[in-house]
């Protein structure tokens, strides 16, 4: 017993470095699973004071490109509202309203790793809540992983574990949405049946079949096939509508009958 | 000696606060970050006892971690870092004259030591980052690309403090 603490004593460097190395890998592990680990969520309100801190003194560089995209998207709703009013009104369908969006600035963001984060001035006290869809005024964003009191960690679209159930506008066909591009700008489909002929310029949108988001958000557009040898199904590149290296304020999703959903798929699935 | 220390936790603090504020928001060919928070394992006295380098190494790496939410991935490189760098110091100081205080950089150490030193270290470290990150063999040539875009941003950087600091005389 003495050699063997002597031994350790001799080579203590290498043991401790040994051990750090581990502990390491052990944390990279835990960290990579979809739902976020409990030091994002742990750290969540220290890291988020401070970047909201940072973020005070940026955020008046960007005032002019703010209110641009304000008085843009008061445009687009003046639109809808005056073509609501112009129509009858009982011929439009009723408006999804199992939806609530709560508006949410954007602290902290990263672009140019293979797993990208977003942090969120609004947190458990607003009433977010991990797993709720995040989208802005171009289109869809992220999911929310960690809540603390007063900021949220959202996982980008662009982040390699990041899967998202799309569909094509056109003809409404089921794809997969994922991100293993080198660029914030291109995400790719997959999964689209061989026969759908896609073309430049064709829209992806959300499928509405998850519970984080609802139909119908923006996601990109078609840019080419980029499919392998002996696939079956299709895969493509995509441009994203949304520039995510510019985001500012964005839109948490809040799904009402979230719970209502989720016990019903929970019963069926058990019988 | 208490001097010393001061110095270099103010140096640990400030440069956490550069790299997580500034530097992960900076973007250079579009999406490099330097690296730069290194420095701090680069410029601790080479009398750091082992254990407190190994450990310090591992704290400054996971604080950009938890910031970044790569849990994990710069607390490993920037430990390998730190274990290298003692064999790496005695690997270059052979038949080279070493005062006991000296203090690493360029002045007492010279442009060709400091260099080479913080040259391999700093490759260590992006390599390590890269590969971790990716964690893939997938478009090996682009990871490679990166490494060496990574190391000579924050190579860059190293040297440029070092001549704006530490108050060296160019040789004529």
């Amino acid at each position: 017993m003495r050699y063997f603490f002597s031994f350790l004593i001799k080579y203590h460097f290498f043991f401790l470095f040994l051990l750090l190395e581990i502990f390491s890998v052990i944390l990279i592990i835990n960290n990579n699973r979809f739902q976020g680990s409990a030091i994002i969520n742990a750290t969540n309100h220290f890291t988020g004071s401070l970047f909201s801190g940072a973020n005070n003194i940026s955020e008046y560089f960007n005032l002019a490109s703010v209110n641009r995209e304000l008085s843009e998207e008061i445009g687009k709703l003046k639109t809808i509202s005056f073509d609501q009013n112009a129509m009858d009104s009982t011929l439009i369908p009723h408006q999804d309203t199992n939806y609530n969006y709560i508006s949410a600035k954007v602290i902290n963001n990263s672009t140019n790793r293979s797993s990208n984060y977003l942090m969120l001035n609004k947190g458990r006290k607003n009433g977010i809540e991990a797993d709720m869809g995040v989208v802005c005024n171009e289109g869809i964003v992220g999911i929310v992983i960690g809540v603390s009191k007063n900021y949220c960690t959202v996982m980008s679209v662009i982040h390699k574990d990041a899967k998202i159930s799309a569909k094509i506008k056109k003809n409404l066909q089921l794809v997969n949405l994922i991100w293993n591009e080198n660029s914030y700008k291109k995400g790719t489909i997959t999964d689209i049946p061989t026969h759908i002929n896609l073309i430049k310029g064709d829209t992806i949108i959300t499928s509405g079949f998850s519970f984080v988001f609802p139909e119908k958000i923006m996601i990109g557009t078609f840019d080419k096939y980029k499919t392998k040898m002996g696939e079956s199904l299709n895969s493509a590149v995509l441009n994203f509508s949304t520039d995510f290296n510019s985001l500012n304020y964005v839109y948490v999703i809040q799904n009402i009958n979230k719970k209502e959903e989720i016990n019903l798929v929970k019963d069926s699935q058990h019988e | 000696m208490s001097n010393i220390i001061t110095r270099n936790i103010i140096r640990f603090i400030v440069l956490l606060l550069i790299q997580v504020l500034l530097l992960n928001n900076i973007k250079f060919n579009g999406y490099l970050n330097p690296y730069f928070y290194i420095l701090f394992i680069l410029l601790l006295p080479k009398e750091t006892p082992k254990w407190l380098l190994l450990v310090s190494a591992f704290s400054l790496g996971f604080g950009v971690d938890i910031f970044m939410k790569s849990i994990g991935i710069n607390a490993a490189a920037t430990v390998l870092v730190a274990f290298i760098r003692p064999s790496l110091i005695k690997y270059l100081s052979t038949g080279k004259d070493i005062e006991p205080n000296m203090q690493i950089g360029i002045k007492s150490f010279g442009f060709r030591w400091f260099f080479l030193y913080s040259l391999i270290l700093i490759f260590v470290h992006n390599f390590v980052l890269y590969f971790l990150d990716i964690f893939s063999f997938n478009e090996i040539l682009l990871t490679f690309y990166n490494i060496l875009l990574g190391t000579i941003i924050t190579l860059s950087l190293v040297i440029i403090i070092q001549y704006l600091f530490y108050n060296i005389k160019m040789k004529k």
